[in-house]
């Protein structure tokens, strides 16, 4: 009697890894079997036609755009953010403070930060519907993920290089972007990575802080759509799966590069490290 | 290094030391600001979100109770209740955790406990890419799949319905659920499953006797966060809510929750109306708040 109860829970275990993994190569095969007809050269690289038929090119450069902006503001503010809960706080009440913060910002669903964005970057601060306003939203997303990873890392970098440079004489700051920094940029740089993963990825925020324009920005300060952005109008406005499905090849194959270079730096960096 | 010259001045070495103590403290002080920056954010979007959102019901007379229980969303006419709304988010966020969640943590105590080497090492990648879809195209797969599917299964006039926004979040919940629970279930230390072993319980047994318990506040993270996620989540429920404003009465019936309201309306809201979405950011906000509240128990109790 045990015995077939057992059995049974094992073979619920299996089906449950089996299913997880079915929905996996379903969603992606799905999307790779509509959408790899319309992948060519022209369709990446050419400029967007509102008759149809026409590239992704600005869409691409839009998302390019947010990762960049976003990332060169949110890095360093991150890393040292991290650096001085890390190196610098004495444990207390601010400390927490800031960790509640951070871990509260967090789990904040991204449709409320582009209610945010659209209130405090577009109108109060004037920038309008605009890639910088999406892109400033953006880094207060990716805040917390930087800080969280930086974190992980400086705690995996042994307490002995902290003591043997400050026993050579050195001051903290010395210390800080001799000894430590350098020790812990694999887990920050591969925290780097899945930040720009969760750029490429985020959706509701750009939608309620970039716009909709299709058509090459000018400047930071237009409008426009990202990628996914174009993929959910593309679906909801004109029921263009194939389209969509398209856009999602070039989003998941983005994804994958990502996640592969992440793992990659992990790995090669800690080696040469220890 | 030979370039060192062998004496230097007293007073020039000071200096120098100087300049580096003062580096030393400002480079302190900018830490600490950027650090500050997550708790200005933080506040400066409770503080707008809250601001806006309030503004009708302090200002303008609204009553919250008839927002909160008003049945009616006609901008237009000046009515704005999202009872409907509410519902359906918990319909729907429940609903996924029902299908999800023993999904999600079988698969995790599959891959913590049972899978071969060789099989984890295909799945958790797997599930890692799962994590990283973006959640458009979850949704474009909803609408291109499931809902035509349920369309001619269920002889429905329309697929959009509660049930096909279950099964999307379910699925989007599933690498949340799966990674934090399979986190928690390896922590649980090796003495507890060799104790269990030796007293003669079978394997299965001590999964789900000893092992299980021992992980049970990282599987309350999990799905916690799962929820969050999805109770979150918008552009793809958009795509397969069908977004009609009615309290939902079956599985069947289209939904609109209060995500999609706020992205479906706030393109051409001004005025109250764009006010009542900020509302609606609020009642969303302190269901996540909740959520933040009841996970910082769990954590505070798992690290007793």
């Amino acid at each position: 009697m045990r015995k077939l109860k057992d059995k049974i829970l094992l073979g619920l275990l299996w089906f449950a890894a089996f299913l997880t993994v079915a929905v996996l190569v379903m969603i992606v095969g799905y999307i790779f079997y509509k959408g790899i007809g319309l992948i060519s050269f022209d369709f990446i690289f050419g400029d967007y036609s509102p008759s149809g038929g026409g590239g992704i090119l600005p869409m691409i450069v839009t998302t390019i755009y947010t990762i960049v902006i976003s990332l060169l503001i949110a890095t360093p503010i991150g890393i040292l953010a991290a650096v001085y809960l890390q190196e610098y706080a004495k444990q207390g009440r601010l400390v927490n403070t800031i960790r509640f913060a951070t871990e509260s910002l967090t789990g904040i669903p991204s449709i409320i930060y582009g209610l945010f964005g659209a209130v405090f970057f577009v109108t109060t601060l004037k920038l309008g519907m605009s890639i910088i306003a999406a892109s400033l939203t953006l880094t207060i997303i990716v805040l917390p993920v930087i800080i969280r990873t930086t974190e992980e890392s400086l705690k995996t970098v042994p307490r002995t290089y902290r003591e043997g440079s400050l026993a050579l004489g050195t001051t903290k700051l010395q210390t800080l972007y001799k000894v430590i920094l350098p020790s812990a940029m694999p887990g920050i740089l591969s925290g780097l990575i899945l930040s720009m993963g969760r750029i490429i990825g985020e959706s509701a925020a750009i939608f309620l802080t970039a716009g909709t324009v299709a058509a090459m920005p000018a400047s930071i300060f237009s409008s426009a759509r990202t990628l996914t952005v174009h993929s959910f109008l593309v679906t909801q406005e004109a029921g263009d799966i194939e389209l969509a499905a398209a856009v999602g090849v070039v989003l998941i194959v983005l994804i994958l590069i990502l996640n592969l270079t992440a793992t990659f730096i992990s790995k090669k960096l800690n080696k040469a490290n220890y | 290094m030979s370039s060192i010259p062998v004496k230097k001045d007293a007073g020039e070495i000071g200096k120098a030391n100087k300049r580096k103590y003062i580096l030393e403290k400002v480079s302190g002080r900018v830490f600490l600001f950027c650090a500050l920056l997550s708790v200005v954010s933080l506040l400066l979007i409770i503080g707008f979100v809250f601001y806006k959102g309030s503004h009708p019901f302090i200002a303008e007379g609204y009553s919250f109770i008839d927002f909160l229980l008003g049945s009616d969303w006609v901008p237009s006419e000046d009515k704005f209740g999202i009872l409907p709304m509410i519902v359906a988010s918990i319909y729907a966020t429940i609903g996924a955790l029902i299908i999800g969640v023993p999904i999600g943590l079988f698969t995790a105590i599959f891959l913590a406990e049972i899978a071969p080497r060789s099989v984890a090492k295909i799945i958790s990648p797997a599930v890692q890419l799962l994590a990283g879809i973006p959640s458009v195209l979850y949704g474009v797969f909803g609408l291109a799949i499931i809902v035509p599917f349920l369309q001619n299964n269920l002889g429905l006039i329309k697929g959009q319905s509660l049930i096909a926004v279950i099964i999307v979040l379910a699925i989007m919940m599933l690498p949340t659920v799966v990674t934090v629970a399979e986190t928690a279930i390896r922590a649980v230390p090796k003495a507890y499953r060799e104790g269990s072993l030796a007293l003669g319980v079978s394997p299965i047994g001590t999964i789900f006797k000893v092992v299980v318990p021992a992980a049970k506040s990282g599987i309350m993270t999990a799905i916690v966060l799962g929820m969050g996620r999805a109770i979150g989540e918008t552009m793809a429920v958009i795509l397969v809510a069908g977004n009609s404003l009615v309290i939902p009465t079956s599985l069947t019936d289209s939904i609109r929750p209060l995500t999609t309201n706020i992205a479906l309306e706030m393109g051409y809201a001004f005025g109250t109306h764009q006010e009542m979405l900020f509302a609606t950011g609020i009642v969303l906000f302190s269901f996540i708040l909740i959520l933040n509240f009841v996970l910082a128990r769990i954590s505070s109790k798992g690290g007793n």
